[in-house]
């Protein structure tokens, strides 16, 4: 089946039901988009599809509809996206591994919702799990975010 | 802050160990220095200055062998040296090196030897310094204990000054200058005139001179990179989804594998993969030990078949239900399994002749679950293994692999990996030695091995289990007399016991941050209470000190009430330790302790030593209609010098969010000898709606230099509850605290 990840398409030759994330992962070797859970729990495997957070451990890729953006897509090292921006600026990262999908969470939250309150920041956000505690950073980075796209 | 100081370049590196008068294990294998992994391959034209610094005529390399499992000791490492060598961030490349002795912890054992860490007589700085010798002797290159900080602050920054000075000499010889007349700047020697010789431009000059051996460290007052804000080196990967972790590394012909092993760790009599061998993408099903592994062509497949494989398991070593573990603790508060009385001070059994305050605490079996699950990349072939994982003692994952399939431990290659996260789950060896199994079944084919986050969860080796019972006595609104008992299994034992080592004499983890109050209060004991072994533990962020620590406080919290003192107040009056006094002072200052907060507020303030490192915390919560609100969090803890302002604030305050998340809503729970908790739903700590502001301060004002992964972790949950005790009346005594009260 042909799928669109990052502008790309891609003809992926595995069962319907294996989800987008070991698609990502294993076929193409996005490893930027992390296992966690694989139940939706955690939110390591955020992706866009069309723009919109998706859990890509719950998305059968059978079921694919849209283009697949990942933390890959979204911004590079040399040209990154506001939301990475953001979080290099405020050094959010500790040990780094949720922080994939905490980007792409974020950087859809603030596409449909460029000027969040704390309490709005605190509700979406909390879908996405960090082990290490750095939730008080991706406050701060988050802000720092919506600010610089508010003012792009 | 450190002193000025020459410290000899050979008296470093054997003379941390030059107390140790040769018992055991001698003194003259000790003081030998362990052979340099790196000159074995250096180039021509490659100088090697030492084990942490290597330049070429293209590049300055740093290696920095402690393990980053996201606690940033690559970039601390990494500014170490570079602080002593004068390159800048940007001039250099890192590399995690390879296992070697050459990289013996010196600090690791310095908080295991039994002595408080407040106490600096003569008979505890040997102690230290022979443990020290003892590791040395094992080469065990480890990461753990909050010990990266302590273990590299001199020799790195001795590393990058050897090098330096090294370099100078060589362009005295060679421009015929004198070294005096020469300055360093930027990764380069600067000459008299001015001129600037790359370091990289002489590199094969340094080549040709002997170290030099006597170095003088720069005062704090010259330091340009310690106690700034950094860049960590990793930022911009961990941001881009760029960096590679363990799990994401790609060998080329590499299979996928996943294992399903007997979640009571008991054996496995029997199993059917009938289903499983028809289902698509599956390559083989092979026999681990206590199990079965399925190899697929890709991980998903591997998953799914494991998941249609049945099994018939045998019965777990331990109690099959919880209950019974908690039995097991209760009953052990007697006289044959007492492991050590670690302080007696005054006359504690006159103290409690009169009225006693009595209280019993639990504190459960807790996960690491860090976010990346287990997993190991292994290729074996005639001629040797390699092996591709995240692991705190990289030398022992050598042993584990050889032994396996059968090479020698020179054989095995460790190529060293990030880690997302760890918290100790990356001390055990599971992954590693069934990674071996599969791939020395499979020799030729690299084989990557990914636990699946429930696999990951059944196999935890978890926090040990304790419980304590506290009894105190009140006189004249003063604590008079406290005595807590701690039973608790040994996480250190059986960690130990499974890489085939004894530990001998009491574990000093079971009272780990109660022992050491630095409290004068005239009478005063506590005593350790050794549990058999039940479920296998291991080291969990902060060890005894994150059950032990919570106890200690919690029942002087409760003294200090009964006595009808002020917590912060008591707490200063009986303090006897200039920097735990200092910590309590910045907590009540931070706070403004004493302040009325409003009504359905309340506060409170806990105070531990652990790994050195005397830390107290103040917090704030509110008791609304919905359950407990944590809104604020206050935290001083004394490292003798903070080396990044950054990465120190993101440590401390992910430490208490560690902390609380799981004293308010996590255990691990046994039936029919299976761990209830399989996934984050039934884990879930904190969340961000939960997380207070954290405000943090770090102390400068001891001598020694610590490190921050652990400390702030046992205070965390005393401070809470003691809070919600000021804000309810409530007093909880069992971890975790949502059996008692509701969170929101």
């Amino acid at each position: 089946m042909k799928i669109t990840v990052n502008g790309e398409m891609h003809d992926v030759a595995v069962a319907p039901d294996m989800p987008l994330l070991w698609v990502l992962r294993d076929e193409l070797k996005l490893t930027g988009t992390k296992y966690g859970c694989g139940i939706a729990q955690c939110g390591a495997c955020t992706v866009h599809i069309d723009g919109v957070a998706v859990r890509s451990c719950q998305m059968p890729v059978g079921d694919l509809e849209g283009e697949v953006t990942t933390i890959e897509g979204l911004g590079q090292p040399q040209v990154l996206h506001a939301v990475q921006a953001a979080w290099v600026e405020h050094q959010v990262a500790q040990c780094g591994y949720c922080q994939s999908g905490q980007i792409m969470a974020a950087a859809s939250f603030l596409d449909t919702n460029p000027d969040p309150t704390d309490a709005d920041i605190d509700r979406v956000m909390s879908a996405n799990l960090c082990r290490c505690g750095t939730y008080p950073r991706i406050r701060e980075a988050v802000k720092t975010a919506a600010a610089s796209l508010r003012g792009a | 802050m450190g002193k000025l100081k020459t410290i000899a370049r050979r008296t470093f590196l054997i003379g941390s160990a030059a107390i140790a008068g040769g018992v055991a294990f001698g003194v003259y294998k000790v003081r030998q220095d362990p052979a340099n992994p790196l000159l074995e391959n250096a180039k021509s034209g490659e100088a090697v200055f030492n084990p942490w610094v290597m330049i070429d005529g293209e590049r300055i390399t740093l290696i920095t062998p402690h393990t980053d499992l996201g606690q940033g000791a690559e970039s601390m490492q990494a500014a170490l040296i570079a602080e002593e060598l004068d390159v800048e961030f940007g001039q250099f490349e890192t590399r995690f090196g390879v296992p070697a002795a050459a990289y013996w912890n010196t600090a690791m054992a310095g908080d295991a030897a039994p002595f408080k860490s407040t106490d600096d007589s003569f008979t505890a700085e040997t102690t230290r310094a022979f443990m020290s010798g003892l590791f040395k002797v094992i080469g065990m290159q480890g990461t753990g204990g909050s010990s990266s900080v302590p273990d590299s602050f001199d020799k790195l920054r001795m590393a990058g000054a050897v090098a330096r000075e090294t370099l100078k000499a060589a362009v005295a010889q060679n421009w015929d200058v004198s070294v005096d007349d020469l300055k360093t700047e930027k990764g380069a020697v600067i000459m008299p005139d001015g001129t600037a010789l790359n370091y990289t431009e002489i590199a094969a000059l340094a080549a040709e001179m002997e170290p030099v051996e006597e170095v003088v460290l720069r005062d704090p007052s010259e330091w340009r990179l310690i106690g700034s804000q950094m860049r960590r080196t990793d930022i911009v990967g961990k941001s881009t989804g760029t960096l590679k972790y363990g799990i994401d590394v790609d060998v080329g012909g590499m299979v996928h594998a996943t294992v399903k092993v007997n979640p009571r760790r008991g054996v496995m009599n029997s199993y059917d993969a009938g289903e499983a061998e028809k289902m698509s993408g599956v390559l083989k099903i092979l026999p681990v030990t206590n199990g079965v592994a399925v190899v697929a062509e890709n991980t998903w497949y591997a998953f799914k078949a494991a998941e249609a494989i049945t099994c018939d398991w045998g019965p777990s070593p331990y109690p099959a239900e919880q209950s019974d573990h908690w039995k097991a603790v209760a009953d052990s508060f007697t006289d044959d399994r007492l492991d050590k009385v670690w302080r007696k001070d005054g006359d504690p059994d006159a103290g409690l002749s009169g009225d006693v305050v009595e209280a019993a605490y639990h504190a459960p079996y807790l996960a690491h679950a860090p976010l990346e699950p287990l997993n190991a990349v292994v290729k074996v072939t005639e001629e040797g293994a390699d092996i591709w994982v995240s692991h705190q003692i990289p030398r022992i994952v050598q042993q584990q692999v050889a032994a396996i399939t059968g090479h020698d431990t020179a054989q095995v290659k460790l190529h060293g990996q990030y880690a997302g996260g760890s918290f100790g789950h990356r001390l055990e060896f599971e992954n590693v030695k069934l990674a071996a199994e599969i791939a020395n079944q499979m020799r030729g084919t690299p084989v990557k091995l990914t636990y699946s986050r429930e696999e990951d969860f059944a196999h935890d080796y978890p926090r040990q289990i304790s419980m304590a019972r506290g009894r105190g006595a009140v006189k004249d609104g003063k604590v008079e007399t406290y005595d807590l008992s701690i039973a608790s299994v040994s996480s250190s034992a059986s960690q130990i016991g499974r890489i085939g080592m004894p530990m001998p004499g009491p574990d000093s983890q079971i009272p780990a941050g109660a022992w050491n109050l630095p409290y004068a209060v005239p009478n005063f004991r506590v005593s350790a209470y050794r549990v058999p072994e039940l479920a296998p533990t291991s080291s969990w962020r902060s060890v005894g000190a994150s059950s032990a620590g919570f106890f200690a406080d919690s029942f002087l919290d409760e003294l200090i009430h009964a006595a009808g003192a002020d917590p912060l107040e008591e707490r200063l009056r009986l303090c006897t330790h200039d920097l735990a006094r200092k910590v309590l002072e910045a907590v009540g200052e931070m706070s403004g302790w004493g302040g009325d907060l409003g009504p359905d507020r309340g506060r409170g303030v806990a105070f531990v030593n652990s790994f050195g490192v005397p830390c107290a915390e103040v917090v704030e919560v509110t008791n609304t209609p919905g359950g407990i609100k944590i809104d604020k969090v206050f935290i001083a803890a004394e490292v003798g010098t903070v080396i990044d302002p950054v990465a120190f604030d993101n440590q401390v305050k992910g430490g208490v969010v560690w902390a609380l998340g799981h004293a308010m809503n996590c255990e691990v729970t046994y039936s029919d000898g299976v761990a209830e908790q399989s996934n984050y739903h039934a884990y879930e700590a904190m969340r961000m709606y939960q997380c207070p502001e954290i405000e943090v301060r770090g102390l400068e004002n001891g001598d020694t230099v610590r490190g921050v992964g652990e400390p702030p972790v046992p205070p965390a949950a005393a401070a809470l509850g003691n809070a919600i005790f000021a804000a309810t009346g409530k007093r909880l005594r069992e971890m975790p605290f949502n059996k008692h009260i509701d969170f929101v």
